[in-house]
């Protein structure tokens, strides 16, 4: 009977702070943001130095994926949705049609920096120059062979091209979920499918471009080695022959026991990525919804701190976590637009 | 029966050799019974041997990852805490004193133990041996004791997360720290390694005055998460943690028992109690994702509660765990025997006190050792919590069930998805936390079960 007594009393209890909470839920003084898991370990840092330096809390930083990140902060104004989203990519036109379907009219948005993608092996094998051409070869489910449309029969590296060694084609990448595939994609695939000319070839076949040039074969040659980059990094020291993709911290990270290949003879650098000069890297977002400016405590303070010289800055925080910052004019020219939260 | 058979007419007189239990035969199959119970039992110990080796595998290599994290590297410098920086006004106001310049404090430390240093770079990276939380240490220091201020104190400062990294060996430069004092240089080129050989000199030269050691790392228990790995703790994950089981557990059980009790004792027999078995059982299968959609579509979509709290974590697992609550209850409840409650009905209880009074307390090791389980497996689970927002950076420590807040599996994923290198043993470190947790429940429910089972 007692025990009775006391589930009643617990879920009263429970009951209460539920309802409680939802009242509680209507004024929020912390901030909340959602999105991208490439951005994510460098918003946290920014998050985690302005919970030290101010007196506002430490900003929440959920890591839901550019996709995921932008339908929740689409869904609308209110404390009960994020304020910040960050991306890998820039939002789209049926994303912003979304938010402004949802009342979330005006965005800012901001450019972080640079982020590498690289394709890496063990220092226990020789170092790789590929061009784009050579990759989407060795990487797609079609290619063009002699002026025809094939699917894929190249097994060894060499046998796409003399120089190249003559090794098993054995690449771990992320999954197609993945922001880092779209991205290895967009700037390796389909770069490399324009150059070798099979683009052209299968407009003329009549087939949508986009079928033979965004295909990654699915033969086993390349592997979805899953969403963590960690992952990769140790099959790569346990089997020097293999390569992988994923972003250019983790090689900076693990360069006593990994390389990257260069690609078109640059190699994967801080000062090559940032200059530019090496070809596959995307730019980092994050997106803000002014309507919350004001409302949620510590909004232009975060967007300081994280447009601040000592945060992205080329001597920053951020560039020791493995952001490649943005040129100095551009830097600039984003901090006034942040910091004036000049919308899109 | 032989005798019989060949007095009956017509049948085939075939006398079978009387049975001899010393024939060569009957030997022969002795024998066969006899090894095929000993394969039959070297099957089975074949199986645990394979089971255990492979747990052994798992521990062992989590903990030779995992053990070098409960140990941090710590520097020792001679802070000079000068009025003029921290106090100018000399009002000694707390506000004032957190606020003053203690990164300032470190640095002209660090510039006057090398002296020979200059130039910016070089001196950006002379600051990087220390951990940015140095200030913030400093800070809580002098406001806490503000007699501090114009005294040289020896502070011990956590290293940064590559120092402390090459402390241990797990940055490779190729030669042993015995061979670096006797001034052999690495022999891994310095390109191929994160830090660089003036960082190890420095280092050495630390050393080889004493200012280095090696101290429990308590910030892994009582801290929040953060970026950086030296700084990171699971304190925030454990208390998170906390939290959403207490509202799993003040949900699931009397929920879970009171579904037992009603469907094994009062509800009748019918196609609808078997459809709800069903689904009971099914449940149980379900996995742990659908779970967490749920929890979002109605208790963050229409109910409005708070994302990242405990308090709908808790519910979402409970809800998860509920199916085992209510099965190991029922099993609980159906093996207490009849003669129990026909004893308590025939000296006249009624069915309420036969089921409170009798059945429910001799069940209740049954139904403690289920409910354990479930909680073990909740405590365990990450799935159902993406969904509602709980895979989430958080610094600052819950202090109630509707802040923001992540539970320790979360915590250990997020880890294992960072670049740095440090976290890789912290990752490690953080599992053999979540097992010895896990273990300490199930040897609770052990216990337990041990203490008040009973026999009959």
């Amino acid at each position: 009977m007692i025990s009775n007594k006391i589930a009643i009393a617990v879920m009263a209890v429970v009951t209460s702070t539920a309802l409680a909470s939802t009242a509680h839920a209507q004024a929020r003084d912390q901030i909340r943001i959602v999105g991208s898991s490439t951005v994510f370990p460098f918003t946290t840092a920014v998050a985690e130095n302005f919970g030290r330096d101010t007196d506002f809390k430490t900003p929440v930083v959920e890591s839901t994926g550019s996709g995921g990140g932008l339908r929740l902060f689409c869904a609308g104004v209110g404390p009960q949705h994020p304020d910040i989203t960050n991306a890998s990519r820039k939002i789209k036109t049926s994303e912003i049609e979304l938010c402004a379907s949802n009342g979330v009219a005006e965005i800012t948005e901001v450019t972080v920096g640079y982020d590498g993608i690289v394709i890496a092996n063990s220092k226990q094998s020789e170092l790789s120059d590929y061009t784009k051409g050579q990759l989407f070869t060795a990487l797609a489910d079609t290619v063009l062979i002699d002026g025809e449309l094939e699917t894929n029969p190249y097994e060894t590296w060499d046998e796409i091209d003399p120089s190249l060694p003559a090794k098993d084609i054995e690449v771990l990448g992320p999954p197609p979920t993945s922001g880092t595939r779209d991205a290895f994609v967009e700037l390796v695939m389909e770069e490399g499918c324009d150059d070798v000319g099979a683009e052209a070839a299968a407009e003329a076949a009549g087939i949508d471009p986009d079928e033979v040039c965004a295909r990654v074969r699915e033969d086993g040659m390349f592997v979805e080695a899953g969403e963590n980059d960690n992952l990769i990094v140790q099959k790569l020291v346990a089997n020097p022959d293999a390569y992988g993709i994923f972003g250019f911290s983790f090689l900076d990270q693990n360069s006593d026991t990994l390389q990257g290949s260069l690609i078109a003879g640059v190699e994967p650098t801080f000062d090559n990525i940032a200059s530019g000069d090496y070809g596959v890297s995307r730019s980092l977002y994050f997106y803000v919804k002014n309507a919350h400016v004001g409302v949620i405590p510590g909004i232009r303070e975060f967007l300081a701190e994280y447009t601040a010289e000592r945060a992205w800055g080329p001597d920053g925080y951020l560039a020791d976590k493995g952001l490649i910052p943005l040129p100095d004019d551009m830097r600039g020219a984003a901090r006034t637009n942040a910091v004036n939260l000049s919308p899109m | 029966m032989t005798d019989i058979a060949q007095d009956l007419p017509g049948t085939v007189a075939k006398r079978r050799t009387p049975s001899r239990y010393q024939s060569d035969e009957f030997k022969a199959r002795l024998k066969a019974r006899y090894n095929a119970e000993r394969r039959f039992q070297v099957y089975g110990a074949l199986a645990i041997a394979t089971a255990a080796a492979m747990l052994v595998i798992l521990l062992f290599s989590i903990c030779s990852k995992g053990y070098l994290a409960f140990w941090q590297t710590e520097i020792k410098l001679e802070i000079t805490f000068d009025p003029a920086v921290l106090d100018p006004s000399g009002e000694r106001d707390p506000n004032g004193l957190r606020r003053a310049n203690y990164q300032g404090l470190i640095n002209s430390a660090l510039y006057e133990a090398f002296p020979e240093v200059s130039g910016r770079r070089d001196r950006r990276n002379l600051r990087a041996l220390i951990s940015s939380g140095g200030r913030f240490q400093l800070a809580d220091m002098v406001v806490a004791n503000p007699d501090l201020i114009g005294t040289t104190q020896e502070v011990w400062f956590l290293a940064s997360d590559d120092i402390d990294q090459f402390a241990k060996g797990t940055l490779p430069c190729g030669v042993t720290h015995e061979e670096r004092m006797a001034g052999i240089p690495c022999t891994v080129p310095e390109d191929s390694r994160p830090i660089n050989d003036r960082n190890i000199g420095w280092y050495d030269q630390l050393y080889a005055n004493g200012q280095v050691d090696f101290a429990f790392n308590s910030v892994l228990f009582t801290k929040g998460n953060s970026r950086e790995p030296e700084l990171a703790g699971m304190w925030g994950a454990i208390v998170g943690s906390f939290y959403t089981l207490v509202i799993t557990l003040a949900l699931a059980v009397p929920i879970g028992v009171a579904a037992a009790v009603y469907l094994e004792e009062f509800a009748p027999k019918n196609a609808w109690t078997d459809l709800i078995e069903i689904n009971i059982n099914n449940l149980a299968a379900v996995p742990s994702i659908v779970f967490g959609l749920l929890g979002l579509a109605v208790f963050l979509n229409f109910f409005g509660l708070p994302r990242s709290a405990p308090l709908v974590g808790g519910i979402v697992l409970a809800l998860m765990t509920l199916p085992t609550v209510i099965i190991a209850t029922r099993a609980a409840l159906k093996a207490v025997p009849p003669s129990i409650r026909e004893a308590a009905l025939g000296v006249g209880a009624s069915p309420y006190q036969v089921i409170l009074h009798h059945v429910l307390p001799l069940a209740a090791p049954g139904i403690l050792t289920g409910t354990i389980i479930g909680m073990a497996q909740a405590l365990g689970e990450t799935a159902p919590l993406l969904m509602v927002g709980m895979v989430a950076f958080i610094v600052d420590i819950p202090q109630g069930i509707t802040d923001a807040a992540t539970v320790m599996p979360v915590q250990i994923y997020m880890w294992s998805d960072l670049p740095e290198r440090a976290f890789v043993e912290r990752t490690s470190a953080a599992i053999m936390v979540l097992l010895g947790f896990l273990i300490l429940m199930n040897g609770l429910a052990v216990y337990l079960r041990k203490k008040f089972e009973r026999r009959w």
